[in-house]
């Protein structure tokens, strides 16, 4: 008895020990530790051009993470990207002329939205939009201005 | 021409085992019923399937972990991107070689045992001596078996998948100096749960499947002799590696297109 | 229970009965009646298919041609809850013994019982150990398989066959690889198990001695056929030709010392006739 006894504790220690894993792997590895599921309210942020942007990337307002980009599409009627951002539902007060920018985390890093609030007594609220935008920097556009000005102060 | 008729007769026997070997699991699957009354006799397939794998997984988890988190600091230190150390790690392991490895290592340890073990009992007039006492071989002996497989895999290849980032995050940060924090918090920002974790489970479910069900059959259709059963352990091992490193291509591409 | 036709003397009824492996014919139409209550032995020389003969009976194989009645039921064509209902009433001790090696002795032989009953933990336990008891095994119920020497596994098995109290045995070449000591237990086992408790006895084998011993009836049986039935006396003295040589072991008669080949010189030589 002793014996069966031993191989149902041992098998029970085997089964916590695998989900303790996928738990780890949920909560500690992958990002669903930090996806509050249903917990966010969607607000539309419209840009002319979303350069990297990914769903899932971070929304931040003063560095602070307040939410993800759950959709992005493309609006064929007046050709720009539509990023629908998900806000965590704790941060309920954002003014709702707040200005919204695709920024890049380092030279290289990955491309987020940053939010600076505005100053309205109104807020955000789930399927408002963001009227003020500014797209992601594209490198060879910026080089482009760059060589452009160059070029034309070297004309004159 | 005569190459043509070996190449005949080899597809014709590569068929005829294939049929019988999805007969065998469809009769196997049929023995759920059975195994609901004894859960025992699944606790016990459990313990030597999956308990006693632990060891070599738990070993070669941490070592794989701690390979990646050296190979990788030195490649990505060179971009100055140490700080995506964790992604990398964590990445390889979860995707690919948490689910891969893990049934490579469960093929060599727990497929090929129960392709002996099967074999033998067969040599042994076991299994017909089942059937003449009114009890279904199948069902007895292949249903949990199988069961306990599929069940192990993807908590063994978690398993291994956790020791993994452990062991990179020490070699990453206790050794090389790569920060904790943004070991970690780079992990978490850029591995998905469903789309990298649920993947490699679902990954590890389809090769513990794939592993349970080669060593089953083998054992089970081999020549009831010492010569045969050792061919039986031998195709479990060589047949289970290729059919994860065939399908991990394939889910790989149908997954992370 | 309903009153039942009382039970015919034939306990197994084999009628026109082929079986072939691949492109080999094993039987060719066999016909054998084996009377309940007795001992019937099968024998022939090996590779003759005697254990395919009780894997037919017992509904592990099937037919090709025939048929195989068990108690009255065609075998081969029961369905498969039927075929295990039959089977429960059928014991067959496999030449290997064929016992669990998981289990212990014990285990072993409660085995059938832990499948097919409902009975108490106690209850049980007071069976397997009468059955124990029966094939002199009692004190060897805490073993494990491998630490029983070949008789004793059969003995074992035996007590496990005898586990559900069957109406039949089958008897896979009991004597074959067994000391003189244990060969006589086998022996007097097989006939006691068929007195005492009224189960009938069907014996693969071919070893003569033992088997003359205890056999009621005797069937030879080689290449496919039934060559000659009846009891061992009567097969021993007034049998053909080829049962006297079979049954007293002479290494040259009907049977030829040679297998088949051509000549001798020939083969040596290559000198072509």
């Amino acid at each position: 008895m002793s014996k069966t006894r031993r191989i149902e504790i041992l098998v029970g220690a085997f089964i916590a020990a695998g989900l303790v894993a996928l738990f780890f792997l949920a909560m500690q590895v992958s990002n669903l530790g930090s996806l509050n599921g249903g917990d966010a309210y969607r607000v539309l942020a419209r840009f002319d051009n979303i350069g990297g942007l990914k769903v899932r990337s971070p929304v931040t307002m003063a560095g602070v993470e307040v939410g993800r980009v759950s959709d992005i599409y493309y609006d064929e009627k007046d050709f720009r990207a539509v990023a629908v951002l998900g806000i965590y539902s704790q941060f309920d007060e954002i003014p709702d002329d707040t200005f919204a920018k695709i920024l890049t985390a380092g030279l290289l890093g990955e491309q987020y939205v940053g939010l600076d609030p505005g100053g309205s007594e109104q807020f955000l609220v789930e399927g408002s939009e963001i009227a003020i935008t500014q797209s992601a920097l594209v490198l060879e556009e910026v080089i482009g201005q760059f060589i452009f000005s160059k070029a034309q102060e070297g004309a004159q | 021409m005569e190459w043509l008729a070996a190449l005949g007769r080899a597809g014709l026997s590569f068929s005829a085992g294939l049929g019988r070997a999805n007969l065998l699991l469809l009769a196997s699957l049929r023995g759920l019923a059975d195994l609901i009354w004894r859960p025992r006799l699944l606790f016990e397939q459990l313990y030597s399937i999956g308990v006693l794998t632990v060891l070599i997984i738990a070993v070669s988890g941490v070592f794989v972990g701690m390979v990646l988190g050296l190979q990788g600091y030195y490649i990505l230190s060179r971009f100055g991107a140490e700080a995506t150390l964790g992604v990398m790690v964590a990445a390889s392991l979860v995707r690919e070689l948490g689910p891969v490895v893990t049934a490579l290592l469960f093929a060599g340890r727990a497929g090929s045992a129960m392709a002996a073990e099967i074999g033998l009992m067969k040599a042994t007039e076991q299994l017909s001596g089942l059937e003449m006492m009114a009890v279904n071989p199948e069902h007895r002996v292949l249903t949990p078996r199988l069961i306990a497989g599929i069940l192990s895999m993807p908590l063994l290849a978690a398993l291994f998948s956790m020791l993994g980032v452990y062991g990179g995050w020490f070699v990453g940060v206790g050794l090389l100096g790569v920060d904790d924090g943004t070991y970690w918090a780079q992990m978490q920002s850029q591995i998905d749960w469903s789309g990298d974790v649920l993947n490699g489970v679902y990954k590890s479910l389809v090769f513990g499947i794939v592993c349970t069900w080669i060593a089953v059959f083998q054992g089970y259709d081999c020549d009831p002799t010492a010569e045969g059963v050792s061919r039986a352990t031998t195709r479990t091992v060589v047949h289970s590696s290729l059919a994860v490193l065939g399908l991990d291509f394939v889910l790989t591409a149908l997954m992370f297109n | 229970m309903s009153p039942k036709p009382p039970p015919s003397d034939t306990l197994v009824r084999i009628r026109g009965l082929s079986f072939s492996r691949g492109t080999r014919l094993i039987f060719d139409g066999i016909d054998m009646d084996i009377p309940r209550g007795g001992v019937t032995a099968i024998m022939g020389p090996s590779g003759t298919g005697k254990t395919t003969l009780l894997k037919l009976i017992g509904g592990q194989l099937k037919p090709d041609a025939g048929s195989i009645e068990v108690d009255g039921q065609a075998v081969h064509r029961l369905a498969k809850s039927a075929l295990y209902d039959l089977r429960m009433r059928m014991g067959m001790l496999f030449q290997s013994g064929a016992l669990l090696t998981d289990l212990s002795v014990f285990d072993n032989v409660a085995f059938p019982l832990r499948e097919h009953t409902r009975l108490s933990p106690s209850m049980i336990r007071k069976l397997v150990l009468l059955k124990l008891e029966a094939v002199g095994l009692r004190g060897a119920q805490g073993l494990m398989p491998n630490e029983l020497s070949g008789g004793m596994a059969r003995r074992v098995a035996l007590a496990r066959a005898i586990a559900l109290d069957p109406m039949m045995i089958m008897y896979d070449e009991p004597f074959a690889g067994q000391d003189p000591i244990s060969m006589g237990v086998v022996v007097q086992m097989i006939r006691r198990l068929n007195d005492a408790a009224r189960i009938s006895s069907i014996l693969v084998s071919h070893d003569v001695k033992e088997t003359s011993a205890i056999a009621d009836l005797v069937y030879v049986i080689s290449d496919g056929k039934v060559i000659e039935s009846g009891t061992p006396q009567d097969l021993a003295e007034h049998g053909r030709e080829w049962t006297q040589q079979f049954m007293r072991g002479l290494p040259d008669g009907p049977v030829p010392f040679h297998f088949p080949a051509p000549d001798l010189a020939q083969d040596l030589f290559g000198v072509s006739a």
